[in-house]
C-alpha cells in the first residue's frame, strides 16, 4: 500500500503510463496529467454529471474514482468519442436543435446519451429524461437536449421526426 | 505607474480542497482484506463501488488512512440461485443486478427497486454490498432486503458469519458489522409462486434519495411492508399490514393507513417535516395496496 500508485491503462485507445498520488481523482488526472480538458470537474462528488465517460464501455462519473484504480483498464472521453466520429451525429443534433449554450455540461451529456443511442430503438421523451436524470444542465432548461437525442434516435433508426 | 504582475498561476488540483491523503491497497484476494482490516482497523475504509464513500472522502466527511479498494475481487460478484436462494455477490453492481432475468424472476421486488437507485453512471458502479454496508436510511436496498428477509455473509480473519437483514441494520449509517468485516454476499430467499411485489418512491427529482419510500411483498402467509426515508433505519409497519392481512379492500387499505400512524414517527429533515413525511407514506402506502389488489 501506498500513497503514490502506478497505472497503466488506455485513454482513447492510447497506451498511458504514470505515477500518481492515490487521492487524485480520475478527472483531475485526465485533465492535469493528460492535458483532457473535455471531461469537466463539476460538483466534484456525483451529482451534476459533467464528468461522465466511459470506463470499460460502461458511462461512470470521473469524481467518484481515482485514477489508482484504474490499472488495466480502457478510458473513453469526449476526446475519444468525437475523434472517433461516433457521436458527429448527436454533435449535429445538440448543434441545429440549440441543445447548449455555455457548454460546461456539453461533454457529460453527450457521452451519457451515447450510452441511450447505443442500446437501440427509438425511447420515448419521458425515457430520454430519465436516463439523463443525473446530468445538469443550468442553462437550456433541459427541452433542447431531449429534442436532440430524440432527433438521433429516431434518425438512427431510420425514422423520420413525428 | 507599475502595478505589480497579477498572480497568473492557475490552482492545480493539489490546492483545492479534494479527499484527504490516504494510503492505498489494491487487494486481488480476500485475505489481503481481511490482513489489512485486522492490521488499520477502524483507520481503513474498503472501497467498493465508491458512490457514497468517494463523496464524503471529497469533502473530507471521511478522512481515513488507508482505502482497500475490492474491486479486482472477482469473488465477489455474481448471481447465482442456490436452492431456496438468490445469490448476490456483494460487490454486484446494481446495473448488473438490474439486468439480471435471475433477479426479474425470483426476485422482482429488488428489479423494481434498482431503477429508483440514482441514474446510470451511478448505477454501473455502485454495489448491492456497498449499499448496504453503506445503511442510508433512504435507500432502497436495505429497505428490500428486510422486506425479503435476506441474509447477509460477513466475513473477516476471525472466521464467516451470516446476519438476517433484520438484525444487519442498528441505527443511523449503523450496522452489525464489525471493523475488521466485510460483506461478501447476499441471499435472498426465492419469492415463491404468486408473490406480489410492488416498490415505489416518492423523491423531488428522479434519483435523488428518496422522501418517502416503501418496499411490499405479498406473499401467501402474509404482507410485508418496510417504509424507508422515514427514520433513522428501514421501518416495517406491522400495523398496517395487520390491517390488510384479511385481505385488500377499499375500506382495509383506508384502516391501514390510519394504522401507519402506529408503526411510524418521522423525523423531520431538511426536504420535509414529520407530519408531511407521514401524510406521504399513507399516499404510498393506497398507491402500493392498490396496485397489490390489481396485480
Amino acid at each position: 500500500m501506498s500513497e503514490s500508485v502506478d497505472i497503466r491503462l488506455t485513454v482513447n485507445g492510447q497506451a498511458v503510463a504514470r505515477r500518481v498520488a492515490a487521492r487524485q481523482s480520475l478527472v483531475d488526472f485526465l485533465r492535469e496529467e493528460l492535458g483532457l480538458t473535455g471531461t469537466r470537474a463539476g460538483c466534484e462528488h456525483g451529482v451534476c454529471g459533467a464528468c461522465t465517460l466511459r470506463l470499460d464501455g460502461a458511462i461512470v462519473r470521473a469524481c467518484l474514482l481515482f485514477a489508482a484504480q484504474l490499472d488495466g483498464a480502457s478510458i473513453e472521453t469526449i476526446e475519444g468519442l468525437s475523434r472517433s466520429g461516433e457521436i458527429a451525429d448527436l454533435q449535429a443534433a445538440f448543434h441545429q436543435h440549440n441543445a447548449l449554450q455555455c457548454g460546461f455540461c456539453t461533454a457529460g451529456i453527450l457521452v451519457a446519451a451515447a450510452a441511450l443511442l447505443r442500446r437501440g430503438g427509438v425511447p420515448s421523451r419521458a425515457e430520454i429524461r430519465d436516463f439523463l436524470s443525473g446530468n445538469y444542465c443550468r442553462c437550456t432548461g433541459y427541452h433542447a437536449i431531449i429534442d436532440a437525442v430524440e432527433a438521433t434516435c429516431r434518425a438512427r433508426a431510420g425514422k423520420s421526426a413525428p | 505607474m507599475l502595478t505589480p504582475a497579477r498572480e497568473t498561476r492557475r490552482a492545480r488540483w493539489e490546492d483545492v480542497l479534494k479527499a484527504p491523503s490516504f494510503a492505498y491497497l489494491r487487494a486481488s484476494s480476500l485475505a489481503q482484506v481481511f490482513d489489512a482490516l485486522a492490521e488499520h482497523g477502524e483507520d481503513a475504509r474498503i472501497l467498493a463501488g465508491g458512490q457514497s464513500l468517494v463523496p464524503a472522502l471529497n469533502m473530507r466527511l471521511s478522512e481515513p488512512r488507508l482505502l482497500i479498494d475490492i474491486n479486482p475481487i472477482a469473488a465477489l460478484t455474481g448471481i447465482e440461485r442456490r436452492g431456496g436462494m438468490l445469490r448476490i455477490g456483494a460487490l454486484t453492481r446494481h446495473s448488473e443486478v438490474g439486468a439480471s432475468p435471475l433477479v426479474a424472476r425470483l426476485a422482482p421486488l429488488i428489479h423494481q427497486a434498482i431503477p429508483h437507485i440514482a441514474h446510470p453512471a451511478i448505477r454501473n458502479r455502485g454495489t448491492f454490498g456497498g449499499s448496504l454496508a453503506q445503511a442510508d436510511p433512504a435507500a432502497e436496498l436495505p429497505a428490500c432486503v428486510l422486506a425479503l428477509d435476506a441474509v447477509l455473509h460477513l466475513a473477516s480473519r476471525r472466521g464467516e458469519r451470516a446476519v438476517s437483514a433484520r438484525d444487519f441494520f442498528r441505527a443511523l449509517y449503523e450496522t452489525a458489522l464489525a471493523p475488521d468485516e466485510v460483506i461478501t454476499a447476499i441471499d435472498v430467499p426465492v419469492a415463491p409462486q404468486g408473490t406480489r411485489s410492488v416498490f415505489v418512491e416518492l423523491a423531488r427529482r428522479r434519483g435523488d434519495y428518496a422522501l418517502v419510500g416503501l418496499a411490499a411483498e405479498a406473499r401467501e402467509v402474509g404482507l410485508r411492508l418496510v417504509f424507508f426515508g422515514v427514520g433513522n433505519k428501514p421501518v416495517e409497519a406491522g400495523a398496517a399490514s395487520a390491517a390488510l392481512a384479511a385481505g385488500i379492500t377499499a375500506e382495509r387499505i383506508a384502516a391501514a393507513q390510519a394504522a401507519l400512524a402506529r408503526d411510524l414517527d418521522p423525523p423531520g429533515d431538511l426536504q420535509a417535516d414529520g407530519a408531511t413525511k407521514l401524510h406521504l407514506a399513507r399516499v404510498l402506502l393506497g398507491r402500493a395496496a392498490r396496485a397489490l389488489m390489481a396485480a
